[in-house]
This record gives C-alpha cells, sequence and structure tokens, in this order.
C-alpha cells in the first residue's frame, strides 16, 4: 500500500512533468491535455484501490500505508508518508475532482499566449502536492509541501485567470506565505522543543504529538497560535478571508474549484491533524476564540454572499460560511462534530465543484459573471438551470443532499458542548436558504432577461418592453437557441458529481466508516470526555 | 629584544598553502601581464586565474579531508581550523563561476571592462587608416566628403557607422576591443586577501587583509565598459566610505589593544574573562571594530553604499563582490565574535539585536520602493545579512554550522541572479529597470524560469537552498533564546517575499514591452555560471545532508 501511496504522490507530478515539457509545441496541445487527462484517471483508479485496501478495523494503525526515508538527518527529517481516514477521503476527492475539472477546462478559452498543456500541468502539479500535503507524516515535509503547493496554484491565477489576475494571485501568495512563515515559526519551535525533551530533534508527527501534548499550557499557546494562524488564512476564517473572494474570483473556474475544493481544505485538515493532536491544552484553552471566529464566519460570509452580484464571489462567500461551520464542528470537540467537519470537507468540496461547474457554464454562455446581467436562465436553458438548482440546494444542505448529513452532524455533535455558538450557526442554515434562493430567483426564473441571455439584438428591446410571456415566439426560440442548454458532454461531466451528492445524502455510511478510527483518535488525542458516548447517545 | 635574535616563526606551509597559491598566482598573473602582448593576454589569464582557483580549492579539500588538526601558525597570525576551511572552500568555489562571469565576452562584445589601452590604441589607429582611405576615395567619388568627417566624435561616429558600411566595422572593431585583462590579478589579490581575513586570528592581520581585499574591489568597480560615470561614481563612493569604515576597524583595534596589550583574538577573550580593566575601552574597541566589518557585509545601518556600488559597478564585479565579500566578512565576524567576544556576548548582544532587527528592516521594507533590479538585489543582500547576523549572535555550534551554510547558499544564488540579470539588455547595456523585465516569460522562458527559481529561493521557499539555511539559521537563534527576533525575521521575509514576486509578475503576467530589452544567448562560460549556481541552489535544497554535515561539528580554534 505504500507503494500505492507514494505512486498517488509522484504519478500527477510525472504527469505534469509531461505535459509542462509539451506545453512548449502548439500542435501538442490536444494530445498533452489527453495525457494528462490519463494520469488523472489512473490516479482515480489507485485512489480506488487504496480505498479498497485501507483498513477500519479499530486496531488498525493510525496511520496505513506509511513509509520513511531519512531526508536531512541533520534536523531529524525524513521524507515519511502515511494515510489516515481523513487524508484518505481528501486525496479520494482530489482524485475525483481532478479528472473532472481537465475535462471541464478543455473547451475552456485560455488567454491569448498560454496553452492548455501548461494549465494541465499546473493543475497535476497541484493535485501531486496536495497528496503530499495529506499523507505526510512529517511535519517538516508538511510544511515544505504546504509552501510548494502555493507555486503552481500562484501560476494557475496569475497566468489563466480573469482581468484583476495579478492582483489576486500576489494577494493569494502573499497571505498564504506569511500564514506559512508564522506556522514556521512554530515548527521550529517544535523542533527545538523536541531537541531539548527528547535528546534528539525531530518532525516525526507521531513523536511529536507524544511530546508536545506534554508541554506546559504557555509553551503550547503561542505554538498553537504559530499554526492557527497558517490555518486559519488558509480555510480561510474570518479576518483572515479578504484573499478568498478574489483569488477564488480571478481563477479560471478549474482553477478556483481546486483551490476552493481542496486547497483551502489544508486548512481545517490542519486543524485535525496538527493544531488538535498536538497543542491539545491550548486548543481546549482557545477553542472560544476559533468558535467565535468561526460563528462570525458563519454568519458573514453568508451575509456578504447575498450581497454579491458577482456569481464566482458569491461561491466563495458561501465557502466562507461553510468554512465555519467546519471549524466550528472541529473546535466543538465531540466525536459527532468532528466526524461531522471531517464529512463536510468532503461534501463541500463535491457541493462547491458542481457549483462552480454550473456557474462556470453558465458564464461560458453568456460571456461574463455578472448575475444581474442573467434572468429566466431557466427558460432558454432548463437542464442548466436544474443542475443550477441541485448544486444550490446541496450546497444549502437540504435534506436527502450529500451535505445535510455533515452539517447536521455538526451541529448535532457541538449542541453538548457549546449550545451557545451551536444554536447562532443554526440561524445560518437559515441564510443559506436565502442567499441561494435568491440568487437562483433572480438569475433562473422569471421571463429571458438581461444582456447576457438576450443579448443586443433586435427583440430585445420589446422583451426588456413587454416581457417575453405574450412576446413574439420566434424570438424566443432564437433566444434559447443561440444561449444554448446543456449538451451531452456537458451533462455527462456533470452526471457523476450529481450522483456522488446524492448517493452520500442517502448512504454516507461507507465514507463515515473510514472516517470514524481517525476521529476517535482525535478524540482521545484531546483528551475531552465525549458527551457522545458520555450521554449513552448512539449515532 | 633586538630583531636579530627573534626566531623565525615556523610556518605550517600544508595548512596555508591555499592561501599561498591564491597569492602567488595573483604575483604570476601581474608578471603575465606585464610581459604577454594583449592579443594572447586575456585566454591565459583566464585559463590561469581558474588553475589557480581549482588548485587553491584541491588545496582545501586535501586538507580538510586529511584530518590534519586546526592549526595556528605564522606566529599566530592565521588560524586554519574547521570554519576557515569551510569559508575557504566555499570561497574558492564561488569564485569559479564568479571568474567565468568575469572573463564572459559573449553577451557584451569585447567583455563588460572598459577596453584595454593598448589594444584601443591599435584599433584606433586602423580605424584612423581607413578613415583616410575613406577620404581619399570619398574625395574622387565627390559629395561624400562631409559626411566623412562628422565622424570626429565618439556618438557621432556612431551614428555614421549604419549608413557607411567601410567605416562601421572599424567602428565596431573598436567598439569590441578587448577589455582590461588586470581585472584577473585583481580577483586573485581580492581574493587572496578574503582567504586571509576569514583566517586571521589577529586583529592586525585582520586589517591587513581587509585591504588587500578592499582595494582591488574598488578598481574593479570603476572599470565597467558602459555607462561609465555611474560605474565611477560607485567606485568613488565605495572607495571613501570603505576608507571611513577601515579607520574605524583601526580604531576599534587600536583601543582594544590598549585594553589587552595583545592584537591576538584569543588574548583579548582571556582578558576580557578574568580583568579589572575598565570595560569601556573593551566595548568600544569592539563597538568601533563592528563597525568596520558590518560594512563591509553590508548589514544595515552600515550598508549605504551597496545599492549605489551595486548598481554601478559592472554586474560580474557585482556577482562577485555580493556572493565573496559576504563570505568573507561574516566569516571574520563569526571569528571576532566567537573567539574574541565569546566570554562577554551577554553584554554586547543587546546592541546587535538592534543592528540586526535594523539590517532586516531597511532591506526588506526599501527593496520594496527600489525600481531597478540590481538596487533590488542590493536590499535584498541588507535583509539577508540580517538573517546572516542572527546565526553569527548565536554564539552556539549550531549557529556556526547554519551561518556557514547560509553563506555558501545565499553565494550561489546571488552569483547566478546576478550572471542572469547581465543578459537582459536594451540598445545602452544591461536594461536593469524592472518595467523592462515586463513578459521576459514569454520571450525567453528559460532565462525567466531560472530568475524566478532564484528569487523563490532568496525568499525562502521550501525545497530550495534558501529555504533550508534559514530553517537552519532560524531554528540556532530560537534554541539561544532569540524568539522575538526570529518572529521579526520572519515577518520580514514575508514582506521581502513580496518584491521578489513583484518581478516574477512582472516576467510571467505582464505583456512584454513594444521595445524591450532583448535576452542574449549566453556563451559557455555565462552559461556555466549560471548552471552551476541553480544547480547548487536546487541541490542545497533538496539534499543538504552532505553540506550540512561537514558544517556541522566545525570549530573555531583558541
Amino acid at each position: 500500500m505504500s507503494a500505492l501511496l507514494l505512486a498517488l504522490l509522484l504519478l500527477p507530478l510525472i504527469g505534469a512533468a509531461v505535459c509542462g515539457v509539451m506545453a512548449g509545441r502548439e500542435n501538442l496541445d490536444r494530445a498533452a491535455r489527453a495525457v494528462g487527462l490519463g494520469f488523472s484517471a489512473v490516479s482515480l483508479v489507485l485512489v480506488v484501490i487504496v480505498w479498497s485496501l485501507f483498513s477500519t478495523a479499530p486496531d488498525a494503525p493510525r496511520f496505513q500505508g506509511s513509509l520513511s526515508v531519512e531526508w536531512i538527518p541533520a534536523f531529524g527529517v525524513s521524507f515519511a508518508l502515511g494515510l489516515d481516514g481523513i487524508a484518505l477521503t481528501m486525496i479520494a476527492l482530489l482524485s475525483v475532482l481532478v479528472p473532472i475539472v481537465l475535462v471541464f477546462a478543455a473547451a475552456d478559452k485560455l488567454p491569448p499566449g498560454r496553452t492548455g498543456a501548461g494549465f494541465t500541468a499546473l493543475i497535476l502539479a497541484t493535485q501531486g502536492v496536495l497528496v503530499g500535503v495529506f499523507a505526510a507524516t512529517d511535519v517538516f515535509l508538511f510544511y515544505v509541501l504546504f509552501e510548494a503547493m502555493l507555486i503552481p496554484m500562484y501560476f494557475l491565477i496569475g497566468r489563466f485567470g480573469g482581468p484583476r489576475r495579478q492582483y489576486a494571485a500576489v494577494k493569494f501568495f502573499l497571505y498564504s506565505f506569511l500564514g506559512g512563515l508564522i506556522m514556521l515559526a512554530s515548527v521550529i519551535g517544535l523542533f527545538v522543543a523536541s531537541d531539548t525533551r527528547l535528546g534528539q530533534g525531530t518532525f516525526d508527527w507521531t513523536a511529536l504529538q507524544g511530546m508536545a501534548a506534554q508541554l506546559p499550557l504557555s509553551t503550547q499557546i503561542p505554538l498553537f497560535l504559530g499554526f492557527f494562524a497558517a490555518f486559519a488564512i488558509k480555510a480561510p476564517l474570518v479576518p483572515f478571508h479578504t484573499w478568498l473572494p478574489d483569488a477564488g474570483a480571478e481563477a479560471p473556474i478549474a482553477g478556483s474549484i481546486i483551490l476552493l475544493g481542496l486547497l483551502d481544505k489544508v486548512g481545517t485538515f490542519g486543524f485535525l491533524r496538527y493544531t488538535l493532536p498536538l497543542f491539545p491544552a491550548a486548543s481546549r484553552e482557545l477553542a472560544p476564540l476559533v468558535l467565535t471566529l468561526a460563528v462570525i464566519g458563519v454568519l458573514y460570509g453568508a451575509l456578504l454572499a447575498a450581497a454579491q452580484t458577482d456569481l464566482k464571489r458569491f461561491v466563495a462567500y458561501t465557502s466562507i460560511a461553510h468554512f465555519g461551520f467546519i471549524a466550528l464542528g472541529i473546535f466543538a470537540f465531540s466525536s459527532q462534530s468532528i466526524a461531522g467537519s471531517a464529512l463536510y470537507m468532503v461534501n463541500h468540496g463535491i457541493s462547491t465543484a458542481m457549483l462552480f461547474l454550473v456557474v462556470g457554464l453558465l458564464i461560458r454562455r453568456g460571456g461574463t459573471a455578472d448575475m444581474t446581467e442573467y434572468g429566466g436562465v431557466g427558460r432558454a436553458a432548463p437542464l442548466l438551470a436544474g443542475m443550477f438548482l441541485v448544486a444550490g440546494l446541496s450546497t444549502i444542505a437540504l435534506p436527502g443532499t450529500n451535505s445535510f448529513i455533515s452539517e447536521f452532524l455538526v451541529l448535532l455533535g457541538s449542541f453538548p458542548n457549546q449550545p451557545a455558538f451551536t444554536v447562532i450557526a443554526t440561524v445560518g442554515i437559515v441564510f443559506a436558504a436565502l442567499y441561494m434562493l435568491w440568487v437562483f430567483q433572480r438569475t433562473m426564473t422569471g421571463p429571458l432577461r438581461g444582456a447576457a441571455v438576450v443579448g443586443d439584438g433586435p427583440g430585445a428591446a420589446s422583451a426588456a418592453t413587454f416581457g417575453t410571456e405574450t412576446g413574439d415566439d420566434s424570438w424566443m426560440r432564437r433566444t434559447t437557441a443561440r444561449f444554448g442548454d446543456l449538451n451531452r458532454g456537458e451533462i455527462a461531466l456533470l452526471t457523476p458529481l450529481v450522483a456522488l451528492i446524492l448517493v452520500l445524502g442517502f448512504f454516507p455510511g461507507p465514507v463515515l466508516e473510514v472516517l470514524d478510527p481517525t476521529v476517535a483518535a482525535t478524540m482521545s488525542e484531546v483528551g475531552v470526555p465525549d458527551p457522545v458516548t458520555q450521554n449513552g447517545v448512539a449515532r | 629584544m633586538s630583531p636579530l635574535t627573534s626566531a623565525m616563526p615556523t610556518i605550517d606551509y600544508g595548512a596555508i598553502a591555499p592561501v599561498l597559491i591564491v597569492l602567488g598566482g595573483a604575483c604570476v598573473s601581474v608578471l603575465l601581464e606585464a610581459l604577454l602582448p594583449w592579443r594572447v593576454r586575456g585566454r591565459v589569464q583566464l585559463g590561469f586565474t581558474l588553475l589557480v582557483v581549482v588548485a587553491g580549492l584541491l588545496a582545501v579539500i586535501v586538507r580538510s579531508t586529511s584530518g590534519a588538526p586546526a592549526v595556528t601558525t605564522l606566529a599566530g597570525a592565521l588560524a586554519v581550523d574547521g570554519p576557515a576551511l569551510f569559508l575557504w572552500g566555499t570561497l574558492l568555489a564561488l569564485a569559479i563561476p564568479s571568474v567565468l562571469l568575469l572573463a564572459d565576452r559573449s553577451v557584451e562584445p569585447g567583455g563588460a571592462f572598459v577596453a584595454d589601452p593598448v589594444a584601443l590604441g591599435e584599433a584606433e589607429e586602423k580605424e584612423k587608416a581607413r578613415e583616410a582611405r575613406v577620404a581619399v576615395g570619398a574625395r574622387s567619388g565627390g559629395g561624400g566628403r562631409s559626411r566623412a568627417r562628422t565622424g570626429g566624435g565618439d556618438g557621432a561616429g556612431r551614428d555614421g557607422a549604419g549608413r557607411d558600411g567601410g567605416r562601421g566595422r572599424a567602428l565596431r572593431a573598436r567598439d569590441t576591443v578587448e577589455g582590461h585583462t588586470e581585472i584577473h590579478p585583481f580577483v586573485l589579490f581580492a581574493l587572496g586577501g578574503m582567504l586571509v581575513f576569514c583566517a586571521a586570528d589577529d586583529l592586525l592581520t585582520m586589517f591587513i587583509a581587509l585591504e588587500v581585499l578592499s582595494l582591488p574591489l574598488y578598481l574593479l568597480c570603476g572599470l565597467a565598459r558602459r555607462k561609465r560615470l555611474m560605474s565611477q561614481e560607485s567606485a568613488v563612493k565605495y572607495f571613501l566610505l570603505g576608507a571611513f569604515s577601515s579607520a574605524f576597524f583601526l580604531y576599534g583595534l587600536a583601543l582594544l589593544y590598549g585594553y589587552a596589550d595583545s592584537v591576538k583574538l584569543a588574548d583579548i577573550s582571556q582578558a576580557a574573562a578574568g580583568s579589572l580593566r575598565p570595560d569601556s575601552l573593551l566595548f568600544g574597541g569592539l563597538a568601533l571594530l563592528v563597525v568596520g566589518l558590518m560594512f563591509k557585509a553590508s548589514v544595515g545601518p552600515f550598508h549605504t553604499w551597496t545599492p549605489d556600488v551595486y548598481q554601478g559597478a559592472p554586474t560580474s564585479v557585482t556577482a562577485f563582490m555580493a556572493a565573496c565579500t559576504k563570505v568573507a566578512a561574516f566569516g571574520a565576524i563569526l571569528r571576532v565574535f566567537t573567539v574574541a567576544f565569546g566570554s562577554t556576548v551577554w553584554e554586547w548582544r543587546g546592541v546587535l539585536w538592534a543592528v540586526a532587527i535594523a539590517s532586516m528592516v531597511i532591506g526588506a521594507v526599501l527593496g520594496l520602493t527600489q525600481t531597478d533590479v540590481k538596487r533590488m538585489i542590493a536590499y535584498s543582500s541588507v535583509a539577508h545579512a540580517g538573517f546572516l547576523l542572527l546565526g553569527a549572535m548565536a554564539i552556539t555550534p549550531a549557529g556556526l554550522s547554519a551561518t556557514l551554510f547560509y553563506l555558501l547558499a545565499y553565494g550561489f544564488t546571488t552569483v547566478a541572479l546576478f550572471g542572469l540579470v547581465s543578459l537582459v539588455r536594451g540598445p545602452d547595456g544591461e536594461a536593469t529597470h524592472l518595467s523592462a523585465w515586463a513578459g521576459l516569460g514569454k520571450r525567453s522562458p528559460v532565462v525567466a524560469a531560472a530568475v524566478t527559481f532564484l528569487m523563490l529561493a532568496l525568499a525562502g521557499i521550501p525545497l530550495t537552498s534558501g529555504f533550508t539555511a534559514k530553517f537552519a539559521v532560524f531554528s540556532a537563534a530560537l534554541a539561544d533564546g532569540m524568539t522575538p527576533l526570529v518572529i521579526v525575521a520572519l515577518v520580514v521575509s514575508a514582506v521581502a517575499a513580496f518584491f521578489y514576486l513583484r518581478l516574477i509578475v512582472l516576467m510571467y503576467f505582464s505583456e512584454p514591452a513594444a521595445d524591450g530589452p532583448t535576452v542574449s544567448v549566453p556563451g559557455p562560460f555565462t552559461t556555466v555560471a549560471i548552471t552551476l549556481g541553480v544547480v547548487v541552489t536546487l541541490l542545497l535544497g533538496v539534499v543538504p545532508t552532505a553540506v550540512l554535515g561537514w558544517a556541522d561539528g566545525l570549530s573555531f580554534l583558541g
């Protein structure tokens, strides 16, 4: 299994290198895209195999498929990989989304002078590094990859993004790099502490966990804050979130999906893997602070989402609200809420990817992300509107969709420990329904209208004056034909995500089964009595 | 005691072989300069210089692998110990790409240095003869006479070159006259001075080495073929400020001699540990001494010469100076701090905290406002000097090995970076203004990719040597109780990342300017130098174990 894990890390990187070499030749562009897709498909197959090999038995080791090679002995650094349940689900999500994203992007128009091969290479490089980030069991290796993943994403935004891409790319990089450097201070602090306590400096996660958890609170708090700053910027929690709407709006759709769906999950993943187990006392002590930020994020993200007119910024703000929920579940310290958060990370990835894809398809037709330019799309493109509704309902966690399970678990699990925060966060659900349905109503329902839909051609004026209900039939047919509904390829692209939304909405069991042992281990590392098992409430 | 009765000190020739090779080579190089005709001089001098440097490097390698014990020799003037050998190895290794860059003539026809007077005279004579012939031809032809006459001044002649094929050839010949070959002995003398500087075990030797390394550098700075005025200004500025800082150093030396009755580093340490003499002499001396050393290492706030000199000097000289002077200066700083003032560290370190913070902040903040690539790198070197000081102040084995590693890593990155800067050229020499770099990624992706990689290394992104070095230095500083400084350093790193990033943004995300500069195709010398720098930067980032292992466990003698 460790060979498979290594292959999962290296395959996308090799694919990226191959595509990068092919990027110089115009005539190889289509071939490079196909090669990239091939590599991502092989990764998907590998993940399925790894998933089937992953043991969920309660006595299985915390990290499976571990391998460790000495890297820099002077600092006690080794190249160590291993999978726990949370890492596995994140890597699986990554491997599912990357092929979809690549297929979607194949039909995208690129900015002048950019090649599809270069784009594919950057996506695959991000994938490879992300696998490493989730699978690293050496804190130094994690930090190295944590910073390294900025570089492909930076070029993805800066080279393939929208009009303000330079600003967005630099802002994204600097925010994350600053967070990373603050974390570096804590990483070094951990190393120095291990040097004095264990007699030999190490970065091995397991050794550090045993050592750091024993540190006095006064030492744990600054170390915790260093890690927390990096993850709060990455996740992002509210006062550190301002880079996300810019980056999410300026990145190409495919980049936005990777960015919001996966790269940002490194933040919440970091809470679960690093801050909680390494600094349990500090986590308990500072939980109210994090919970406050989380709940503010839930409400603030929802309110700002409702106020957006740019479709991509809108999706970015909904994500800020969702990250609030995830952070709430993590820092509420119950097995239900943490499992809910881990599941939420997967579900949010799926829903956001779906939503971004639908928005991307809409933008491809209308040519703008400004939602005031759209109206009555449901008449011109009923399937597209239907898909938007599915994505939207999944985002607002309607029962029967995937997100409902996780959101419900988070709120249910958080209530016994943190009733006040949970009650306030629940209000966020109402806001979510508000922003999503309002957007749907403005863009999808009603008569055909808006410059992006009806264009500036003849008949646009009459439609604006009289409405199309009683208007000229041939004009409407022409508009509908021009705008166009989903074609077969696009439907095929969205189908796996719709299937995942529904299947995970009704049968989340297989994913929860993989997550549960890791959640239990995290709970024992935090050392908070679990209100769920205490009260004898079985899930 | 009369001079006659004093015994000759014993000399360990094996230990000081690298110094002897380099300084002896420099003397031979002077002779070659005097005796060889200019036509063959350039090639011979380059070959000889490289030979000397490689021989010196081999001597260092032989010495450090032979397991010979650390010794002081020449009556205690030089200490050949682990750190000295590491620094020597670093200096000589950095000298190879630097010499290659200095000798390059593919980028600028005739080399980056002002033309050799003899060669220039011959070329001018040829040109005059040709002009006379053209004038004769023109008289018989009629109307072209006045045009031929306008070609008196240099600038006018250049204009004429496009119109008149025959004259154009002559002018081009003059334009491409081989540059000064004196640069080779200069470089060898400077290098010899640096070797002595970081191994000097007494302050007087250190002072003489300081002068030996500085004087050739002052001259080299003023020898640029293009932008003469700026180059000469930089030389004068460097010289005047350098002389000033030497005076500080000497005054500090005098005070310390007054305090300890000796200029030997170990004696100063002993005197400081167990004497009732007034501390004002000791710390006054230290302060003045440190000013002189910090000046050479371009640590803020003693950095004011750095941007001007980096900008004005020929880029290859800047590369040599930025990499090697920093190594030598920090080598000396490490030795002085550890050997002479290690016992009093708690009394003076507070002041140096302020110096380190000032250096880091000045470098990062002023670097933000620069619009010239070379000035930007200069300010970044000031910030890096601050980081280096963090390691140098931690008087621990970890601090020493981290600083040594940092010097090696930073040196190779810098040499390669300046090599790349010299490739981007406009109509009047190097195009170092930032705006000229816009869209470089599209026009020459390889150069842009290399610059990007080195910029990321300077910013300290993982998998580059810059990160490994920063990590080593910061962990040493943290372990020695300098947590606030480390936090400042990390914040400064983030600020500095912005201006490194700005260049990457310009190169990749901006459209190229219509009349933008061209990127020269580098000749073999420059290619080798740049490749070496980039490869070392990558290797020290990915597999730093060998070098870290060498740096680890070294200690000063005394």
